[in-house]
């Protein structure tokens, strides 16, 4: 398969891509790893006149503590995040995500901006941002906005994000003490895309959740919060025969946009989704000590 | 400088090149002035062709020409079918579709510009103008009463009707005692995935109108004899050259549309013309493999006695008869349902059928998995049904050993084996009883063990030409060698067969080195090039060794029997007392009187002191046609755990006794088992190709369809039994489909096994995490309802 023909520009600062994204709005797509877009182009899904390719441009590979939280780059790579002592001890799901998705090859050049961007139904970030919090820079060659992650995903493959846009950064909250953190997918055997995807953030004081945020990934048209699984956790001892319960409720969101093709049915998705709810609940409980 | 030996696990000398890049492989060639070609196909599965506009293609940035099936249908005709059958339905098969489209992907259009691109863009804007038509992708439903009909040569979509009996297993069932078991077994489609994907590059000379195509082909001098055939090219006018091939697995073992389309258009346009298969455009155009729907059911008693077989297949042609489609259901399949046992009584009906869906043909292990998946899995079933041990049911059945011809109930002879030293051998490593007492244990800490076994056989060494051509075989199935030994004593060899991952670089150069003492590396090994040598029938079937091996055997003896008579002439020395070891020719008590090969090789050459009578030079060819197939056999033994949250299997153990007979190079030997189980694997577990009911395909890409991944593997533990093969003077029997044959029944064993105590008795392949839950899922709720009916009986 070969891509139809494009115009390629690989401008060295922000200013310069962000102008090229306004000069050709509409016509020029953001490349970043190329891991969705190059594979789109080639079956000819996707057609751009024009790429802006981000990927030669100083400082958009970075992950940084400040204040309280964490700043990562938006061209930081999965490996990137792998194997990052700040996300391995600060969002250990994060670091185990990323070591999740796909093989190597995929890792080395996927990264986080491109992963929310693009918003697959079956991607592992979204949710795992979704799960943590925080917030998605982005930037026009005019000004800077911080999107709330609650409000970036909109859609199947859609975001808030405008077409002039560039996401450059990703902020992360500092989380609680006594939080633990996890992410549990059943994959696709051929893509290795989730299936289902449940990412799960929660906060354990005194023997009780104070906060919990879970959320889900493949089995619906879009990473969605688990806000009904999230409600019964929170308050209460999270006991097996609680969590369980909690974990019944995990697809309850996503009911009206179910997935369903050649490797799961709904029914099946729902009951996987079930499943890995309680493995990650469970993890994370145990994370929080 | 090393001579080896026959037995020794040499390093495949084609590795470093083909692993450091250096390979040179169809898409690696680059001829001056050469053009691209793009093909327009189908995106319906069944459609009339109303008109195709070309216009704007052809006003498209570098396009050089278009053409439709109707602009060609002259030059191209029709591609060839090579095994007949009696009554076989040959409606015709252009290789560019006019008038009617018949497959998701079916060419009907071909574009030629300056850049691939260009071609593919082009190919985007040629318009065409379709009447979609109801399709039928099933074989069994494409049978009935109003389905749509693809072929008016073919009513009801059946292709043929093929049968082979033996004994009678109508009057051994009406013995009161005898049980039979019934079960439908279906034997998912496969799409094939060699690591290249095909391509082609023809150039045509205008001054002498030769034209050459390298092609990714398993069967270059097929692709010439059929070419020729087809085009009305002659023969001598045309070379075919498979340079390296990166794999095939059986898929390109045909005479394919693009290489009759690529040969003409060359000559049309003047140029040089390239096509290099997509991935995605592979999924549709490379013939796939399997697809049966079999109504079976095996009959025995409750001792464990079987006394027969029976087998009522639909097996899946697809829309066209690919080469040797009618071959692969037939006899790869029917002949085989003896398995390893006695089974006295064999009934098969075989109905090959059209079906909206790309054609069908051999994939790795041809007729002979789906035969293999049959019978094992239903001999494990009777011995459920009869509640007994699967592997004491296949102990009291099994053939004796043999080591020189079994007949056996479908009409062949097995060549020789010991089936029950494969069994005891791989039970020894396997521990079965310690394995049934932890399953128990596991069961009750909630766990889903299962073991699965498989004790298959299958038919290779293709094959005794007129026997072959009996059964409707086209072309003689013989193999061919040229030694060359040149006047320094170093060796060109040209070999018909046409490796594609199989090693012979490595294994041929081995055989010579072997047999007549010279380094291994001072062995060149010639194939794949029409021009270079002789005929030869190619590669599939595992037969390079049994059949190709022999050959090449058979041109050593003579050079060995030449050089022993000049070696004798010029140390005026009887040839009696003449010895030939280790590449040193040697009178027998005269200790310092010697000579070795390469001096002989050069005295042939210089020709000053031949014997009378006898020709200069050193070079000698064999054909080499087998008397015999040969066998191969053995048992596998797999561990599967199955998780029960999820219905994921995972494969926890793998153990393999096979009799190959002789073993040239072991550590290839293994590689192929390896490769060979983990392609069982993947059917047992994963892979199916999927078509919607009008004909579109839901598994188009590597996104959807399920390769096996290593992680699914766990390491496999290898042994073997030897019974030489009488077939062929090396005793080999042949190793590249074995593990796929044996893998998916021992895994589909296991799971069933695994699963037997909640009531479970059969389930379909692939074992995909839902369809296992389900099974466990219904049989948790069969259980509740009978509970609750005998509460309410109670
Ligand atoms: C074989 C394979 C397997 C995969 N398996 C998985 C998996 O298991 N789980 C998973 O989550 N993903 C998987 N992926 C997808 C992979 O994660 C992608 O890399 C990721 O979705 C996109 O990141 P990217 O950097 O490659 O973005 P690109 O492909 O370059 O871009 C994707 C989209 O985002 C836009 N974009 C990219 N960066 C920015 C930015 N900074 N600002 C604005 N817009 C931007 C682009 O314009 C484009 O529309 C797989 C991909 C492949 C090829």
């Amino acid at each position: 398969m070969v891509t139809s023909s494009f115009d390629y520009f690989a401008p060295t600062t922000l200013d310069e891509a962000t102008s090229l994204l306004s000069r050709y709005r509409g016509e020029a797509k953001v490349l970043a790893g190329g891991h969705s877009l190059i594979p789109m182009m080639k079956l000819r899904l996707a057609e751009p006149g024009i790429l802006v390719d981000i990927g030669q441009i100083d400082g958009l590979s970075y992950i940084r503590e400040d204040g309280d939280g964490v700043s990562i780059g938006s061209m930081t790579t999965y490996r990137e995040m792998a194997t990052s002592s700040v996300i391995q001890s600060r969002y250990p799901l994060l670091a185990d995500a990323s070591s999740k998705v796909a093989d190597l090859q995929v890792r080395n050049r996927g990264t986080i901006g491109g992963s929310l961007a693009h918003s697959d139904p079956a991607g592992d970030i979204p949710a795992v941002v979704l799960a943590i919090g925080g917030s998605v820079v982005a930037r026009t060659r005019r000004s800077s906005r911080e999107i709330a992650i609650d409000r970036f995903q909109v859609d199947l493959l859609t975001t808030a994000l405008h077409d002039n846009e560039i996401i450059t950064e990703i902020k992360l909250p500092s989380l609680a003490a006594g939080t633990g953190t996890a992410y549990s997918k059943f994959h696709n055997p051929a893509s290795h895309y989730a299936i289902t995807g449940v990412a799960a953030v929660v906060t354990i004081s005194g023997g009780v959740c104070t906060e919990a945020r879970v959320a889900v990934t493949g089995a619906g048209d879009k990473a969605t919060r688990a806000r009904r699984t999230e409600r019964i956790l929170r308050g209460k001892e999270l006991t097996p025969a609680v969590i369980r319960r909690a974990a019944e409720r995990a697809a309850a969101e996503v009911e009206d946009t179910l997935n369903e093709d050649i490797h799961a049915t709904a029914e099946y998705r729902v009951h996987m989704t079930q499943v890995h709810a309680v493995k990650a609940i469970e993890a994370a409980v145990a994370a929080a000590g | 400088m090393a001579v080896t030996t026959f037995g020794e696990s040499v390093k495949r000398t084609e590795d470093p090149r083909l692993i450091t890049g250096r390979g040179k492989y169809v898409d690696d060639i680059r001829l001056s002035g050469m053009a691209h070609m793009a093909f327009v196909r189908s995106p319906y599965g069944h459609a009339n062709i109303k008109n195709i506009d070309t216009s704007a293609a052809l006003d498209s940035p570098g396009v050089i020409a278009v053409f439709t099936g109707a602009d060609l249908q002259e030059e191209l005709g029709g591609l060839p079918v090579g095994w007949m059958l009696p009554d076989l339905k040959q409606p015709p098969h252009p290789p560019l579709a006019f008038e009617t489209v018949r497959y998701l992907g079916d060419a009907v259009a071909v574009v030629v510009a300056d850049t691939a691109y260009q071609a593919t863009d082009a190919a985007g804007l040629v318009e065409v103008d379709y009447e979609v038509l109801p399709a039928v992708v099933n074989a069994e439903a494409a049978t009935k009463d109003g389905a749509p009909q693809l072929h008016q040569e073919a009513p009801n979509n059946v292709g043929f009707d093929w049968e082979v009996a033996g004994g009678d297993y109508a009057e051994a069932i009406k013995d009161p005692d005898v049980i039979v078991v019934k079960e439908r077994i279906v034997n998912q489609r496969l799409i094939p995935n060699s690591m290249e994907t095909r391509g082609v590059v023809a150039d045509y000379d205008a001054g002498k109108g030769n034209i050459t195509l390298y092609t990714s082909t398993q069967i270059p001098h097929l692709v010439k004899l059929l070419f020729s055939l087809v085009t009305g090219w002659p023969e001598q006018k045309v070379r075919v050259v498979a340079p390296d091939v990166g794999g095939g697995f059986g898929s390109k073992l045909y005479l394919y549309a693009e290489e009759v389309v690529a040969g003409i258009v060359a000559r049309q346009v003047k140029r040089p013309v390239k096509w290099i298969e997509s991935r995605s455009e592979a999924y549709v155009s490379t013939a796939h493999g399997r697809d049966h729907i079999c109504d079976a059911e095996i009959a025995g008693k409750k001792d464990g006695e079987i006394v027969g077989i029976k087998v009522n297949l639909y097996a899946n042609l697809g829309a066209y008869l690919s080469t040797f489609a009618p071959l692969i259901p037939t006899y790869l399949f029917g002949l085989m349902l003896g398995g390893v046992y006695k089974m006295p009584n064999v009934e098969c009906k075989v109905h090959g059928v059209f079906t909206n869906t790309t054609p069908v043909d051999a994939y790795r292990g041809a007729g002979r998995p789906e035969a293999a998946y049959l019978v094992e899995r239903m001999v494990s079933r009777f011995a459920q049904e009869i509640g007994r041990d699967p592997i004491a049911v296949r102990r009291k059945n099994m053939l004796a050993a043999h080591k020189n011809g079994r007949a056996v109930t479908t009409g062949v002879m097995y060549d020789s084996g010991d089936y029950k030293a494969n069994l005891n051998k791989a039970l020894e490593i396997f521990d079965y009883p310690a394995f049934r007492k932890e399953q128990r244990e596991a069961r009750r800490e909630g766990k889903l063990l299962g073991v699965g076994i498989s004790t298959y056989i299958e038919i290779c060494g293709m094959a005794p030409s007129a026997v072959a051509s009996s059964l409707g075989a086209g072309a003689g199935l013989w193999e061919s060698s040229n030694v060359r030994l040149h006047p320094t004593g170093k060796a060109t060899i040209y070999i018909g067969t046409s490796p594609h991952g199989q090693g012979h670089e490595t294994t041929m150069a081995q055989l010579v080195s072997s047999e007549i003492g010279i380094p291994i590396e001072d062995v060149e090994v010639l194939h794949g090039d029409t021009d270079q040598g002789q005929f030869g029938t190619g590669t599939f079937g595992s037969r390079s060794l049994a059949v190709g091996g022999a050959a090449l055997f058979n041109s050593l003896q003579k050079v060995k029997a030449k050089t022993h008579r000049l070696a004798s002439h010029l140390l005026e020395a009887d040839p009696k007392f003449v010895t030939f070891e280790n590449g040193t020719f040697s009178v027998e008590d005269i200790p310092d009187k010697t000579l070795t090969i390469q001096e002989v090789a050069g005295q042939a050459y210089a020709a000053a002191n031949l014997p009378p009578g006898m020709e200069p030079g050193l070079e000698e060819v064999s054909f080499f046609d087998p008397q015999n197939f040969a066998w191969p056999n053995g048992t596998h033994l797999c561990v599967v755990e199955i998780d029960p949250d999820s219905g994921q299997v995972k494969v926890q153990r793998y153990v393999a006794v096979d009799d190959f007979g002789n073993v040239l190079n072991p550590m290839i030997v293994d590689g192929m088992t390896h490769g060979g189980v983990a392609q069982g694997i993947g059917q047992a577990l994963s892979e199916q190709a999927v078509y919607s009911d009008d004909g579109q395909l839901l598994s188009g890409s590597l996104m959807d369809y399920a390769l096996p991944s290593a992680d699914m593997f766990p390491m496999m533990e290898l042994d073997r039994t030897v019974t030489p093969s009488p077939s062929n003077p090396i005793g080999v029997k042949g190793a590249g489909e074995a593990g796929t044959i044996a893998a998916s029944p021992a895994v589909m064993n296991a799971v069933i096994d695994a699963l037997a105590h909640l009531g479970v008795k059969h389930m379909d392949m692939p074992a995909t995490s839902e369809k296992v839950w389900r099974a466990i899922e219904d049989a948790k709720e069969a259980r509740r309802a009978a509970r609750s009916a005998a509460r309410a009986r109670g």
